[in-house]
């Protein structure tokens, strides 16, 4: 019982969007978006990320456990981040800031 | 084969057992499914381990902004970019090495990975050029950290040296931090930016290293289109390693380009 074997050609594929959104990520910096220079930059990379777990790491092809783990890690990270950012952003209404000297 | 009594009636066992099957599984395809379970659990890990840290990046990010623009436009864009571009390349390669692992090519995998093991090599090798700029500009976090250049660091009995006017007369937007102020929290941003980049090349050692391995395991035959289960592994590795330095670009390089 061997694995999906993906086509060559996928792969090049994958590879070359890849680098055109790499160079879309570098260019997209250059213009000026006010706050949504983030958001534009972690969705691309967000999307690169999605190509190659997708794709490179096969799991389009793996079962439906191996799936699943891959979400609850994602889900995971998703708690990590947001609480924490809830948490920090909230402390704003109250001097948080560490004073400069 | 004591499994061909519990699976009497089953298929799959019309050949002899693969010998790389291991006593506690069924078959080859059970096998490979508590191994790539098991390395996804692995990876997840490795997901909130530098998951902390774009968790503390993110908070100092948005305290300091304008510390982490002005740092992140003194990193070079050709290296980090070539850089990205060369760790793209090798998740190819990799991807390339385990398709022919699965497809029983042992010399075009051996080559595969030697290819990949390069690339990777090439991005540690700009890696260091990188690093030997930050020592040689002091921007290095501790004792000898000095943000200003040399020639714009305040004079000795100098009142004030505003960088903010000096960022104006470069063309710069005006900052909302002084001389001091920068000279703090670009720190921070260094402390980060050595941390997560000097992680991620530790974990790219290390995949160079298994990869040496895994190398030399396929050049002596050990994988067939049954059994290819540590090449993937590796795989799956490298490619983790390539999109943890795919959320690192944008973040470490691109604070703010367009001023």
């Amino acid at each position: 019982m061997s694995g999906h074997v993906s086509p060559v050609s996928l792969y090049i594929t994958i590879f070359m969007a890849l680098m055109v959104l790499t160079a879309a990520t570098v260019g997209a910096a250059f213009v000026d978006l006010g706050q949504f220079n983030f958001l534009v930059a972690m969705i691309i990379a967000g999307f690169k990320a999605s190509l190659v777990i997708w794709y490179f790491m096969h799991v389009k092809y793996a079962s439906n456990l191996t799936k699943l783990t891959v979400a609850t890690g994602l889900f995971f990270l998703a708690i990590l981040l947001g609480l924490f950012l809830v948490d920090y952003g909230s402390k704003a209404l109250t001097p948080m800031l560490p004073p400069l000297s | 084969m004591s499994n061909a009594v519990v699976h009497a009636g089953g298929h799959g066992h019309a050949h002899a057992e693969h010998p790389a099957l291991q006593h506690h599984f069924d078959t080859m395809g059970q096998q490979k499914e508590a191994a790539v379970v098991g390395m996804w659990v692995f990876l997840l890990t490795e997901i909130l381990f530098f998951g902390g840290l774009f968790a503390a990046y993110m908070v100092y990010r948005i305290w300091y902004f304008d510390a982490f623009a002005e740092a992140s436009r003194s990193l070079s864009l050709f290296w980090g970019g070539l850089n990205t571009a060369v760790l793209i390349g090798s998740s190819l390669t990799m991807a390339m090495a385990v398709r022919c692992a699965q497809t029983n090519k042992r010399i075009a995998t051996v080559n595969w990975l030697v290819l990949t093991m390069i690339l990777g090599t090439v991005f540690l090798g700009v890696k260091v050029i990188e690093y030997a700029d930050k020592f040689e500009h002091h921007h290095v976090p501790g004792y000898n950290f000095q943000w200003a250049e040399a020639h714009e660091a305040p004079v000795a009995g100098a009142e004030h040296a505003p960088s903010a006017e000096v960022a104006v007369a470069e063309g710069h937007r005006e900052l909302s931090l002084n001389a001091d102020q920068l000279q703090l929290t670009t720190q921070i941003y260094f402390s980060l930016y050595f941390t997560m980049t000097g992680l991620h090349a530790l974990h790219m050692i290390i995949g160079i290293g298994i990869m040496l391995v895994i190398t030399w395991m396929a050049w002596k035959g050990r994988f067939d289109e049954q059994y290819y289960t540590p090449v993937e592994m590796a795989g799956l590795y490298w490619h983790f390693v390539d999109i943890v330095w795919i959320f690192l670009f944008p973040l470490l390089y691109l604070v703010e380009r367009h001023v």
